[in-house]
């Protein structure tokens, strides 16, 4: 156990002290990054071009959070393929909600609108 | 098991059948606590989507308009609303934190012992910042008539999705100010040096507690992005 402990010190080290630059860099793109994402909403860019740029923002800020404050970019390759796959569920789940929410809109409007 | 022994274990893909089929300890070279971590964070992460998504559905399938967003939480700045304002200062604030959190895990494995805890304690300041100017919204739109089954605005279903998500987001926050504050004074004096034992879990103190506090600290930002962009930009 006491052997465990240490070793575990030693093999940590060089894998999570990295120079503080990168740290400034993700930190100032993130501020970056921010402003923009709320830029979209002060400029009132609507339809398509706002939630793409919405979405292409937030996976950029969540990737670099991710992969350099999380050091998920460092890390041991099974544990970061543990932690992505299970994000498929998370899509399948949006793909099912989607089709769900629009056939229930549909139901809606019929009963709504149609039955008066 | 050396870093040398590290080195000779196989990379890339061959290492995720080779780690988690070892029948030893999974993740090779991956503190227990961390990995733990990261599995408590994934099943975070179903929790939040579970509540993104049901507010995705019902946002989508209301056949009434949903609120504006931008001109709900506008803010009036000397008399002139500015859409959007108390977020963007709540999101900067949490990126900052953010940062400081980042430096405070570099600098504990350097056995930068004051630099470490003076970055949690500005992190835990990030965080109570945040925590209050929730708490200033939330007043501010119960104050307006928001209420989980109604609102002025628009889709009743608005306070509902709204109180719950960022409810449950700002308990994330609070509970990790409450941890960071702890690590600063456990820092602070001293115990990740010494190897000092918790009084808690009985086990030695080590600088890796950090990056683990770090890594529920960013998440908790990381979700933030999600809600940002989903809730109130969309």
């Amino acid at each position: 156990m006491n052997e465990n402990t240490e070793v575990n010190k030693n093999k940590e080290k060089p894998a999570t002290t990295h120079k503080i630059g990168i740290y400034l860099w993700i930190w100032g793109l993130l501020f970056v990054l921010s402003f923009f994402s709320y830029m979209v909403d002060w400029y009132q860019f609507q339809g398509l071009l706002r939630w793409s740029l919405i979405l292409f923002f937030m996976f950029l800020k969540a990737g670099l959070i991710m992969a350099f404050f999380m050091h998920l970019f460092w890390e041991r390759y099974a544990l970061v393929n543990v932690l992505l796959w299970p994000m498929t569920a998370i899509a399948c789940f949006v793909g099912l909600m989607v089709a769900e929410g629009k056939y229930t809109v549909f139901t809606r409007l019929i009963y709504f609108v149609l039955g008066e | 098991m050396s870093d040398s022994s590290l080195d000779n274990l196989p990379k890339g893909w061959k290492s995720v059948p080779n780690d988690l089929g070892s029948d030893q300890t999974a993740f090779k070279g991956v503190q227990w606590g961390k990995a733990m971590m990261w599995i408590f964070l994934l099943s975070d992460t179903f929790i939040f989507s579970c509540f993104l998504i049901s507010y995705m559905k019902g946002r989508a399938s209301t056949v009434v308009d949903w609120p504006n967003t931008s001109h709900v939480f506008s803010l009036d700045f000397m008399g002139v609303p500015v859409p959007l304002l108390l977020i963007a200062i709540m999101t900067f604030v949490l990126i900052t934190s953010s940062g400081t959190m980042a430096l405070a895990v570099k600098y504990g494995y350097e056995k930068n012992r004051k630099m470490c805890g003076r970055l949690i304690l500005a992190t835990a300041i990030g965080g109570l910042i945040f925590v209050g100017m929730q708490a200033f919204e939330w007043s501010k739109l119960i104050h307006e008539g928001v209420r989980p089954w109604s609102n002025p605005f628009g889709a009743g279903q608005f306070g509902s999705y709204f109180f719950m998500i960022t409810g449950f987001h700002g308990t994330h926050v609070s509970i990790g100010v409450i941890f960071l504050f702890i690590f600063a004074r456990k820092v602070y004096r001293g115990d990740f040096d010494t190897g000092k034992r918790g009084f808690f879990t009985t086990m030695k103190s080590d600088y890796v507690s950090i990056e683990i506090l770090g890594l529920y600290w960013h998440f908790v930002d990381l979700v933030w992005v999600f809600i940002f962009a989903f809730f109130y930009l969309w």
